[in-house]
């Protein structure tokens, strides 16, 4: 049986496609059989981030009405292949999404798969309900910010009573915080919330914290999951950050200022 | 039972605690401003609750109360006006012409209510404060408390309610801003309080909150509130108590 893990967070623009298209490739790249969903029906970007963009001929869509069947609609990606991705249709709406059509769906991937990640669209209607509703476990994104953060908390209200397993009274969902967009400079200066302060507020285990970067940027117009910039510092927490969700003790990284040398502040300067 | 039938029924008289909307001017207009204000402040307290209204302190006037525009008002707000008081014999007529009860003034002093036998039933909704000159006198007292409580072990996430039905509710966590809390008895918030804390639900004016680390947006007692901007800085983030002190909600540190 496969995991099935939402990436949500309510609240829209703080990185959720970047982290279910990176999670998905951290967890392929160590071997695992993963298949990424894209839940963003009439909107969907999970397959430019993949760069997968000109290979879609099916979509979740036409698997929920039997139009095609999952391995037309799955797409193998070309730099790891234990990697599939189920892109979104753009031509539908939200209501295309059925509860027993997405259960059939993921029934099926669970067979085959190690992993299926759910990317959530943003808000609270249908299709983020439906991308939740039969998760083991959420990775709920969220910025530094206060607005983000009272919507994860909203969601983290909606996945402990509207999801599958809170209506079969089963274990609860594992719940785990990603923080993104970190800028340490930013809460030095008292301009952003710190990761403590999120904590204190979410009171929930945290998984990572990736640091804002041009890098991402620079990713998704390439198409290239970030995880595979085993350079840039947000590439790296996102690596960490799939290496703790496996269990491993990874500290976490990037949340002090860098100091700067007097190198490097010769170097910007020219 | 004589000729063996059971009883389908039984009549019995119990009192209530209802909040009263005392009108002070027939204009509606300036009515449904000044009450839609007031419900955006707390829409929850509103909800289902069973109104009267008190026609006591309207000025001498030749013009009429349009009770069926008032009525929808309420309605509109999801209030249940049933009855009225006060007024004239005009008024009780066409109070009665909307099937709207007329109440007799009976109220009953409180330290005698108090000391009656059994405590009658009350309804599960708060006596809010909807008027600028609050009256919810109780028509009869307010049950205690039962014994029953409830236990949450869990942080309490923006947008949750919990409804404690008779009795007291212990919270062993955050309550994020933008979560709910209610009880007919006292709350107790192990954790910081940022939502909202409505305690003595059904009118019981013994009520209190207790937490351990005040940031709420909203706390109640009996349907008093006050909204965080009107509770002073020196009382946020510490450890308090908050009750009913006559008409005044009272916050104090631990």
């Amino acid at each position: 049986m496969a995991r099935i893990i939402v990436i949500t967070s309510g609240k829209g623009g703080v990185g959720k496609t970047t982290t279910a298209a990176a999670f998905s490739m951290g967890l392929a790249l160590r071997g695992h059989k993963t298949a990424v969903i894209d839940f963003d029906v009439g909107l969907r970007n999970l397959d430019l981030i993949m760069g997968c963009e000109r290979r879609v001929v099916y979509d979740f869509v036409n698997v929920i009405n039997g139009e095609a069947n999952l391995n037309q609609a799955l797409i193998r990606d070309k730099r790891c292949d234990q990697l599939y991705v189920l892109p979104a249709s753009q031509t539908r709406d939200k209501d295309a999404l059925t509860k027993e059509g997405v259960g059939a769906v993921i029934e099926e991937l669970s067979k085959t798969f190690d992993f299926v990640v759910c990317d959530s669209p943003a808000g609270i209607e249908h299709g983020a309900m439906m991308a939740m509703y039969y998760a083991d476990d959420a990775i709920v994104v969220t910025n530094p910010e206060v607005s983000s953060v009272r919507d994860s908390d909203r969601m983290l209200g909606i996945l402990s009573s509207k999801s599958q397993r809170a209506e079969t009274n089963a274990e609860p969902i594992r719940e785990f915080l990603l923080l993104t967009r970190y800028s340490p400079e930013r809460v030095a200066h008292g301009e952003m919330l710190s990761v403590e302060d999120v904590q204190e507020i979410l009171s929930m285990d945290l998984l990572g914290v990736v640091p804002e970067s041009q890098a991402v940027l620079n990713a998704s117009n390439a198409g290239t999951p970030v995880v595979l910039d085993k350079i840039s510092p947000a590439g790296q927490a996102y690596g960490d950050m799939v290496a703790r969700y496996l269990g491993e003790d990874v500290p976490h990284r990037f949340l002090a200022v860098e100091k700067k040398g007097f190198f490097s502040r010769l170097l910007k300067r020219g | 039972m004589v000729g063996g039938i059971k009883p389908a029924f039984e009549l019995k008289s119990a009192g209530f605690t209802l909040p009263i909307i005392r009108l002070l001017d027939v204009d509606l207009d300036a009515v449904a401003a000044q009450l839609a204000a007031k419900v955006e402040q707390a829409p929850d307290f509103f909800r289902n609750t069973p109104v009267v209204i008190d026609l006591g302190g309207l000025p001498e006037t030749e013009r009429d109360v349009e009770f069926p525009m008032l009525v929808g008002l309420l309605r509109g707000h999801g209030m249940l006006p049933f009855g009225v008081r006060g007024g004239t014999e005009q008024h009780h007529r066409a109070a009665q012409a909307m099937e709207l009860a007329v109440l007799g003034e009976s109220r009953v002093p409180r330290d005698k209510a108090q000391g009656r036998g059994a405590p009658p039933p009350a309804p599960r909704r708060p006596a809010p404060r909807t008027e600028p000159e609050p009256d919810h006198e109780p028509l009869a007292a307010a049950p205690p408390p039962s014994g029953s409580f409830t236990l949450i072990n869990r942080p309490i996430r923006s947008g949750q309610r919990i409804h404690a039905l008779g009795g007291d509710l212990s919270i062993v966590g955050a309550v994020s801003s933008g979560a709910e809390l209610m009880a007919e008895g006292n709350i107790h918030v192990y954790g910081p309080l940022r939502g909202r804390a409505m305690a003595g639900m059904n009118g019981n004016v013994e009520a209190r909150i207790f937490c351990q680390d005040l940031q709420a947006e909203l706390v109640s007692i009996a349907g008093h509130y006050r909204v965080s901007e009107n509770i002073p800085a020196a009382l946020r983030g510490v450890a308090v108590q908050i009750f009913l002190d006559g008409q005044a909600l009272r916050i104090e540190p631990l």
